[in-house]
């Protein structure tokens, strides 16, 4: 009686469910992946996700599906003391299996590389990022300390605001930074993760492609009120931008006189213990 | 079949000493009495300092940072000395003849001291360690009580990030022994087949080192906790008051003491092999020992420097980490995480050892790609110290370094999917009993598979931009340390302690133990990638209204992870402390070394120091003599 | 069960034990809020008109706190008197007036965007009879700020010659202070933290330790109930 050929079985059951799977986690789970496409960087990440995804299904089926399949088939019969067969290793699946894994890591690596320096995506590259996008960018400044973030905009004469509005369809360049622990500002919807440490100017880019309301929090612990550090932010018309930013402009103009002048990193008084 | 107690090893005992003359000499009692003594002296010396301008902060603040710290060490000097390990060093200055053994006979006594033997060593760390596994255990019951609310309601916020932080730096801290200190200080030397570890006292030194530390971390609540989660980052680290100080200590001790463990291993699996016992002979729980080991000795001794650097900055305002006097937040980054990407490392690899080696045992064939098991394990011990950056993708750190840590992390996936084909093929056709060691191995590669290809998800930059920080990154590790390494610890439990006590445990109660614990731990930790990707940061108790009904099911699936414990616990105590029943001498009729000696293993180990001549795999039918096909190797591979 | 695992079983009970005790001492130290004062009601001819009243001290004193007494702190009057405790309750939908009697010195804003006053009735403050919508951000000694609801109050501090000033807590009005007034507007119910910006721990990295993140001095709940 031939043996039961157990690897073309396995294979042939691994195979298939991949070609069923991976379309189905690829087509149905791809398009409600968070963060959602609230913003270019976001939308990028979207499809980063995805072919991660479309590239672990197979290889967690093929582990899940062979130990399932291991402990239904290859069992000890109940009360046995058979011995399974003395093979120590196999030459060939070895370096099948070096190659393979060696290509698929190999392949990830060049495809996230390529996607991060399209333009940093979305997140903080630090003072000088290497992926910096073409076109006009808004500039606008991420204050963090302890435990809210403020906002200024340098291009309308320095005005720091407490909440942020941003005009969709506008590349947008984040200079985050903190005033004394390390803050990380994450703007969920945006896709957009940038830590804020002190003296340090961490830029990041993000091109918001939709009106709507974001999330934003904190994510670098920086004491008791870190998981009440949050906020929601507006995209909106280029109009109501412009509106906004002249009515907050005039509202903080006591404040805006206050403020030093603009700078990419500031280290304020008090610095330093017995102050 | 022996029955056995603990005590069985001494002669008839002889008569026994007044309870006041036992209780005066180098024992735990005096160690507790010198270690509070130290501490106060300590404190006493560090209130004199209370002058000169580095020292104004002390008054202004009502913070004593340096009596707290000095406290501390005096304490542990006072607590160590008081067990006796200044003896040797002591009586050699003095020209006296020291001894080189201590305590080795002395029946139950001997656990609760200083012990030269590494099977008491090894017996002393499974409780310490389970100890704290159960106390930082108890913490996570806590912080998921207080997640079951999306406002901070039960527990205040201060006392929430320090249990959050008391959870991490514990379970790191004290895990990172987890595996080497019960089982490898126990069964390494007997494996190899020496009678005894290369540095004995160092070996004791180490236990109790790391249970001082334990304790100077729980102490951080009488001080006010501590804000900066495990990580401990400046500047919010210097800012702290002083139970920051207890965290600066514990994970300091903790260092050296891995530190110490590592040398001994490596010192002993070096020198210490039995004729005949080449390294491809040798065990691949030996080898991971060895690989966890080297790195423990490359990695710890980097946090106990970037350690002392905050505490110089705590105390004498030093600006090492601190913008404003000339330093950086970000040198504190890079120097923790250069330590703490190898110690996670630490913790994954005792876990492919345990597995690589019980696996055979239950298919009963040898263990598939031993040297691409060996290969693997390199390999992970190599680059481990290469990526470390890839915790700082979204730091602001020189964005040209980006890719190359996108590479490094992507790569060392590599010899990490070694380990999993090792074990696939080790179960190919395989006839596998599925005993509670078995089963545990088997979640550990289901864990284990989850956890790494989240470890892709978060190597890859662009998605690390949403996921850094958030509970994501929580899911991917408790899914590789808690799904690898503590699935693995208790399958080591369950496999060895019927060695080392000679007892066996409950079977039906490990089964509900193992089951429970599967189950919760996949409904604990799988939402946490859900509610990672939808948004919620990393050690808050404020979360975004949505996310309720999520953090309500986790936290009760851990509570139902912490029954799963509890039920480990009972069977724990009732079968070692109460039923009492005896295993079987090679219940799991293993073929390795530690099984062919007789239980209770005796003080030296080995009559004879045995000849090795072949690997601990001699599992399995030879196939049928014809030429090799498809390359399988002949089994006797390695003779 | 023999003797030895009876004398096991006995010191294992007795380790449950102590570490239920240990375990309930944790929890309690673990859920100690600081507790909670009901700001005042009183009916007037126009309605029901609600009032908290605060100070702000440069050290809270031995009496209030004898492990921190030289740590800055709010207080807030109960019934006449002063406690120590920084949670509020106060009514939903409805106008509370809060007084504040400051007087410590001042310290400087970290951030002088947070001078100008905001989420206030009329974004004003009345400052010793004065109403200003703005300070000078050096003259700031605290804040009175509740970010999830938009409101931010920098208090200015009593001056560096200013005769008669309050070591510890409680002050007394016949100390040197300075009295600042505001009307808040309270919407739906919530538990929402508010805490100081002015970096005020003297001695602690940034000014930002201590006091600044410990509940009861710089920081507090705000029960909208």
């Amino acid at each position: 009686m031939a043996e039961t050929n157990h690897a073309r079985r396995f294979t042939i059951l691994w195979v298939v469910a991949s070609l069923i799977a991976t379309p189905l986690v690829i087509v149905l789970l791809g398009p409600i992946l968070p963060p959602g496409k609230g913003s270019e960087q976001a939308a990028g990440h979207v499809t980063d996700n995805t072919v991660l995804l479309g590239m672990a299904t197979p290889v967690l089926l093929l582990v899940v599906l062979y130990l399932l399949y291991a402990v239904i088939v290859f069992r000890q019969p109940k009360g046995g003391v058979l011995e399974g067969p003395a093979v120590r290793g196999n030459q060939r699946i070895q370096t099948v299996w070096i190659v393979v894994t060696s290509l698929l890591v190999l392949a990830l690596a060049a495809y996230g590389t390529v996607r991060l320096e399209e333009d940093g995506s979305g997140s903080g590259g630090g003072p000088s990022p290497v992926a910096v996008p073409g076109g006009k960018k808004l500039q606008v400044q991420v204050i963090a300390q302890q435990w809210e973030f403020t906002y200024r905009f340098p291009e309308y004469g320095g005005v720091e605001v407490p909440h942020l509005e941003l005009p969709v369809n506008q590349m947008v360049e984040l200079h985050v930074t903190s005033l004394d622990v390390i803050h990380s500002f994450w703007a969920y919807q945006l896709g957009v993760k940038a830590d804020a440490n002190p003296n340090i100017d961490n830029i990041v880019f993000v091109k918001p492609t939709r009106e709507q309301t974001f999330e934003l929090r904190c994510s670098e612990l920086c004491g008791i009120w870190h998981g009440a550090m949050f906020d929601h932010g507006h995209v909106v018309s280029r109009a109501a931008f412009d509106a906004w930013i002249a009515e907050q402009q005039a509202t903080y103009a006591a404040a805006t006189k206050a403020l030093p002048p603009y700078s990419k990193t500031y280290l304020p008084e008090p610095t330093r213990r017995a102050e | 079949m022996s029955t056995t107690t603990i005590d069985s090893h001494s002669q008839p005992a002889p008569a026994r000493r007044p309870l006041l003359r036992r209780l005066i000499g180098f024992n735990l009692l005096s160690a507790v009495v010198l270690g509070v003594g130290g501490y106060y002296l300590g404190w006493f010396i560090g209130h004199q300092v209370s002058t000169g301008k580095s020292f104004e902060f002390i008054s202004a603040t009502d913070e004593n940072d340096v009596a707290l710290l000095l406290a501390y060490l005096f304490g542990v000097a006072g607590f160590l000395i008081g067990l006796g390990f200044a003896n040797y060093p002591v009586s050699r200055l003095l020209g006296k003849p020291a001894s080189l053994r201590e305590k080795e006979d002395e029946g139950i006594g001997r656990y609760f001291g200083l012990c030269t033997d590494h099977k008491v060593v090894g017996m002393q760390y499974m409780v310490g360690i389970g100890l704290f596994f159960f106390i930082a255990g108890l913490n996570a019951m806590l912080i998921r009580t207080e997640l079951l609310h999306s406002t901070p309601t039960t527990i205040a916020p201060n006392q929430y990030l320090s249990l959050v932080g008391m959870h991490g730096a514990m379970m790191m801290g004290v895990m990172t022994s987890a595996v080497l200190g019960p089982f490898a200080n126990y069964f390494v030397p007997i494996m190899i087949g020496a009678r005894r570890m290369a540095f004995p006292r160092v070996e004791a030194l180490t236990f109790w080192l790391l249970m001082a530390a334990g304790f100077i971390l729980v102490s951080t609540i009488f001080f006010g906790g501590f804000p900066t989660g495990w990580t401990g980052y400046e500047p919010l680290n210097d800012q702290a008051v002083m139970g920051m100080d207890s965290y600066i200590c514990f994970f300091a001790l903790v260092g050296l003491s891995m530190t110490l463990l590592g040398l001994n291993m490596i010192a002993t699996i070096i020198t210490m092999r039995a004729p005949g016992l080449t390294w491809s002979r040798l065990p691949i729980f030996v080898w991971s020992v060895l690989a966890t080991s080297v790195l423990m000795v490359l990695a710890a001794p980097m946090l106990i420097a970037t350690l002392a650097m905050a505490a110089l900055d705590r105390t004498i305002n030093t600006t090492f980490f601190v913008p404003a006097g000339g330093g950086s937040s970000y040198l504190f980054e890079n120097l923790f995480w250069f330590f703490g990407h190898p110690e996670v490392y630490i913790l994954a690899l005792p876990g492919f050892g345990i597995v690589l080696e019980l696996l055979p045992v239950f298919t009963r064939k040898p263990l598939w790609g031993y040297r691409l098991a060996v290969s693997g394990m390199l390999g992970v011990t190599l680059l481990s110290f290469f990526v470390w950056q890839h915790h700082l993708f979204v730091s602001g750190i020189n964005a040209d370094l980006r890719p190359f840590y996108m590479l490094s992390t992507e790569i060392i996936s590599i010899p990490t999917g070694f380990i999993f084909l090792c074990v696939m093929g080790t179960l190919w056709k395989a006839r596998s009993s599925f005993s509670v060691p078995m089963l545990f191995c088997l979640a550990w590669a289901f864990n284990f598979l989850i956890g790494g290809l989240s470890g892709v998800f978060l190597s890859d930059t662009p998605s690390d931009t949403d996921t850094h920080g958030s509970f994501f990154v929580m899911a991917h590790f408790h899914y590789t340390i808690m799904g690898g390494l503590i699935f693995t610890f208790f399958a080591a439990i369950y496999y060895w302690v019927p060695k080392m006590t000679g007892l066996r445990f409950n079977e039906l109660l490990a089964k509900w133990h193992f089951w429970l614990m599967f189950v919760a731990f996949n409904s604990t930790f799988m939402p946490l990638f859900v509610l990672g990707m939808k948004g919620m940061p990393r050690r808050v108790s404020s979360y975004a209204p949505n996310l309720h009904g999520l953090n309500v099911w986790v936290s009760i699936s851990a509570f139902v992870l912490g029954v799963s414990m509890l039920i480990f616990l009972v069977n724990a105590v009732y079968s070692m402390l109460v039923a009492r029943l005896p295993a079987a001498a090679n219940p799991w009729r293993s073929k390795s070394l530690e099984w062919q000696v007789p239980t209770p293993v005796p003080v030296n180990n080995f009559e004879q120091i045995p000849v090795i001549d072949s690997d601990p795999y001699d599992y399995g039918t030879p196939l049928p003599a014809r030429g090799p096909t498809g390359g399988a190797e002949p089994a006797a591979a390695g003779v | 069960m023999n003797l030895l695992a009876k004398r096991v079983l006995g010191i294992a009970a007795a380790v449950a034990v102590a570490g239920t005790l240990i375990g309930l001492y944790v929890a309690s130290w673990a859920t100690s809020f600081p507790k909670t004062v009901a700001a005042a009601s009183s009916s007037t001819t126009t309605g029901v008109s609600t009032r908290l009243t605060l100070q702000t001290v440069a050290a809270v004193g031995p009496k209030y706190s004898p492990g921190n007494p030289d740590w800055v702190s709010y207080l807030v009057q109960s019934n006449g008197k002063w406690v120590h405790t920084t949670d509020f309750k106060v009514p939903a939908n409805s106008t509370i007036s809060i007084t504040v009697l400051q007087y410590d010195g001042d310290s400087g804003l970290r951030n002088p965007f947070l001078s100008q006053v905001q989420g206030t009735v009329g974004k004003t403050m009345t400052v010793d009879g004065k109403t200003i919508a703005a300070i000078d951000p050096e003259e700031a000694s605290h804040t009175f700020a509740v970010p999830e609801l938009g409101i931010l109050v920098p208090l200015p501090g009593v001056e560096e010659e200013a005769k008669n000033q309050c070591e510890f807590a409680p002050c007394t009005m016949s100390e040197a202070h300075r009295t600042i007034t505001f009307t808040i507007r309270t919407g739906k119910k919530g538990r929402y933290h508010w805490q100081c910006f002015v970096p005020c721990a003297a001695g602690f990295l940034t000014g930002g330790g201590g006091p600044m993140q410990t509940l009861g001095y710089m920081d507090g709940f705000l029960d909208v109930v």
